[in-house]
């Protein structure tokens, strides 16, 4: 708590030395400022206007829940161009909080709110704002250069952990969110929405929920429309999907071409077709002893041999996967890409 | 009143010097405006997180020296490296020390005119496998300048310029590390003045395969001193410098219109100056824009020394050079592998796309001939090397000087 209020006192200072700032054309002080949020904001239940989404395959952070909204302008709407990319009104929310339930295993259990992050886009760009919930989870307050905060939960196999929660700051925002020198959300895409999201215990494809209430421009042809598998469910695709789907949300908002890590050559969204970019016998470039004094990133076959498999598995800061926002391994994510590596057929 | 003030103050200053400098410093970074100035305090901060600054313009980041403002990562908690600069313009660092980084220590990424001035990026208690892998580290930047400045004990390159163009690495010291200073897929750099010492390699100009940024060329390597660079190779297995030789004084890889001239070079006890072609890591690579080949590649006016001693025997080559040359191994090793493409009649290349050699002090020179003894690796004693040192007899037009486009 003192250093949440310290947080807080410096970040008052600072912005009377830095008035001009242009975050703090933008920035509220307080969550509760942007009015997104029935009272008491802390339940998230939002106003109308204010839609909630989830997304098909999630980036892991450290098993934190998430609430996902949108908002966008009064009579605006999204538009799309020819390879499905959004176009995003000026001014369009994209709202994400985190919590956890004190029982993971339960979703009833009381839920502790850590932060919320608001994306707004202004011009060609999107800002992205950080928010830190107090103890009271009355409120949420802009925190620029992020947190650390103690959390605890009891996990999937009924024991507790804590971890040493980090909220990103703003640089550390745009880390992951870059692409071409352009901050960009990550989540919402045609095939990460395209599935059915329960409003109001009446459930309807997110895609059609946002057509019907107008902040999405229609397809021609809907049944074309591409659908990310969900990683986590067995039955969802095959294990050659479910696989590409993680390495696509949790590693290639950097690992593509134009993201921050293409100095490596190794790209991973779903759609990379060349085995060597796949890390397939691809010797690492930067790596350092992120390598684990292993020679390729993957070796078909031998999980235990690759590189990917090392760093996924590391909670090491110099060389687990991703760089931010984990302080855990993904179980769940690490069998999945070990099974994958294991059934690739072996070569050479 | 006044008094009561200060020491007001004085207290404020005082705790934002302890738990606080860290966020202070990277509200800091958030909230620069151009023409800022973020100057570090004396003193030894440590610091949990990768500290980092993203889309600024002319930004100055000055301590008080390197050795009284030091940023200590030894308990970082999060981030690969200390400080992360990227998509920013005319950035200069100066005078602080980074210690201890998990990752890398300084890292620039899309940076045009990034200087690091006075700065040491240091692993304390010398070579280990697992100090991070950088030291100075920009990557994909324009226009940098690297003065004066310190890198100590990286588990791959103490100073390393990787995808860049526009560079210039001068006056700067690297020692303890596996490579001591790297310019690797980059072109038009100049490295000269430094002193480069006890690294496992001194200066390594690379060319790899698979990446975005590709055919670095246009590298002048001179009035460096490259001294005993001679200690065991430390780097994670996987990466490109652990193929290097313990030994080697300025390795040239893959690389075209490289120059290198008036070096002082003694005492690297494997190869004073090694220039090969991406085929002696014995990798594959499907890169098909790729070229592994070396060209254009001048020695000359450097001075070589070196006291009889075995070469490394670690390392294949290392081997190779103790089984027929004992303790007097050749200064200029070249595996013989000129670009094909640059054949012209009558099998010959012209003098300004070869391997030319000349005016040095004390240089012997070694032909592996890789493509006709490459069956006969392992058996050295039956491998036809030349040592005529007159085949490479030619001269070059120089390559000519970097000017950079800082304010």
């Amino acid at each position: 708590m003192g250093v949440g209020k310290a947080i807080l006192a410096v970040t008052a200072t600072l912005s009377l030395v830095f008035p001009a700032h242009p975050i703090f054309d933008h920035a509220l002080p307080k969550l509760s400022d942007y009015g997104f949020f029935k009272a008491p904001i802390n339940e998230q239940i939002p106003i109308s206007g204010v839609i909630p989404y989830t997304i098909a395959s999630e980036l892991f952070s450290d098993y934190a829940e998430k609430l996902r909204f949108i908002k966008v302008p009064n009579n605006k709407s999204i538009s799309h161009n020819d390879d499905l990319s959004f176009n995003y009104p000026d001014g369009t929310f994209l709202i994400k909080t985190f919590y956890y339930p004190s029982d993971i295993r339960d979703p009833d259990s009381d839920r502790r709110l850590i932060e919320t992050r608001l994306l707004k886009k202004t011009g060609s760009e999107w800002l992205a704002m950080p928010y830190v919930w107090n103890n009271e989870q009355t409120e949420a307050v802009l925190a620029l250069a992020g947190d650390r905060t103690e959390v605890s939960w009891v996990h999937s196999d009924g024991k507790p952990i804590s971890i040493l929660y980090s909220v990103p700051n703003l640089n550390q925002c745009k880390s992951c969110h870059v692409y071409n020198n352009v901050q960009q959300p990550i989540g919402p895409k045609v095939r990460n929405l395209n599935l059915n999201f329960s409003y109001d215990d009446i459930p309807m494809n997110q895609l059609d929920k946002w057509i019907s209430v107008g902040i999405l421009e229609p397809f021609q042809d809907k049944i074309l429309l591409p659908r990310t598998v969900n990683y986590m469910d067995t039955h969802d695709g095959n294990l050659d999907q479910r696989a590409r789907a993680w390495l696509d949300i949790n590693c290639a908002h950097c690992h593509r071409r134009g993201g921050p890590a293409e100095t490596s050559g190794l790209y991973l969204e779903v759609e990379e077709t060349d085995p060597t970019a796949l890390g397939i016998f691809k010797p690492p470039v930067a790596a350092g002893r992120g390598s684990g004094d292993l020679k390729y990133n993957i070796v078909p076959g031998h999980p235990e041999e690759s590189i990917m498999d090392f760093r996924i598995r590391s909670r090491d800061p110099g060389i687990m996967m991703p760089e931010l926002n984990r302080k855990l391994v993904h179980k769940e994510g690490v069998e999945l890409i070990q099974a994958w590596i294991k059934h690739m057929p072996e070569r050479k | 009143m006044q008094f009561i003030r200060s020491i007001i103050i004085l207290k404020f200053t005082f705790s934002l010097c302890l738990a606080e400098f860290e966020k202070d410093l990277q509200l800091q970074l958030i909230l620069a405006e151009p023409g800022d100035t973020i100057k570090l305090s004396s003193g030894l901060f440590p610091i949990l997180g990768t500290l980092s600054m993203e889309g600024k313009e002319n930004i100055v980041i000055k301590g008080t020296g390197m050795n009284s403002t030091t940023l200590n990562f030894s308990t970082q908690v999060e981030g690969a490296q200390g400080l992360s600069i990227t998509n920013c313009k005319n950035i200069i660092l100066e005078d602080f020390t980074v210690q201890n980084a998990k990752g890398d220590a300084i890292k620039c990424q899309y940076v045009d005119g990034i200087t690091f001035r006075r700065v040491k990026a240091q692993w304390l208690g010398g070579p280990k496998s697992t100090n991070g892998a950088y030291g100075l580290y920009p990557v994909q930047c324009e226009n940098v300048l690297i003065e004066h400045c310190v890198a100590i004990a990286a588990s791959d390159a103490g100073i390393y310029v990787g995808q860049s163009k526009n560079i210039i690495v001068r006056f700067s010291e690297a020692f303890e590390n596996v490579a001591g200073i790297e310019i690797e897929n980059s072109t038009k750099a100049d490295v000269y003045g430094n002193n480069v010492h006890g690294n496992t390699g001194g200066i390594l100009v690379f060319d790899l395969p698979d990446l975005v940024v590709k055919e670095g060329k246009q590298i002048r390597i001179f009035d460096n001193i490259i001294k005993k660079n001679n200690i065991d190779n430390f780097a994670p297995e996987g990466n490109i410098v652990a193929k290097v030789p313990s030994g080697t004084g300025i390795m040239v890889m893959a690389t075209e219109q490289v120059e290198i001239f008036g070096n002082t070079i003694i005492d690297n006890k494997t190869a004073g100056t090694a220039i090969v072609s991406y085929f002696i890591t014995e990798e594959e690579t499907k890169d098909t824009q790729y070229n592994p080949y070396t060209s254009s590649i001048y020695v000359h006016d450097n001075i070589y020394r070196r006291e009889p001693q075995i070469p490394t025997l670690d390392h294949d080559i290392g081997l190779l050079l103790f089984t027929r040359f004992y303790k007097d191994v050749p200064d200029i090793i070249y595996d013989g592998m000129p670009d094909p493409k640059h054949l012209g009649a009558g099998g010959y290349i012209p003098n300004s796309r070869r391997l030319c050699i000349a005016s040095n002090v004390d240089a012997d020179y070694l032909n592996l001939e890789i493509s006709k003894n490459f069956e006969s690796w392992y058996s050295p004693f039956f491998a036809e090397f030349k040592t005529d040192i007159n085949e490479c007899e030619c001269e070059q037009e120089p390559i000519p000087e970097v000017v950079l486009d800082i304010d």
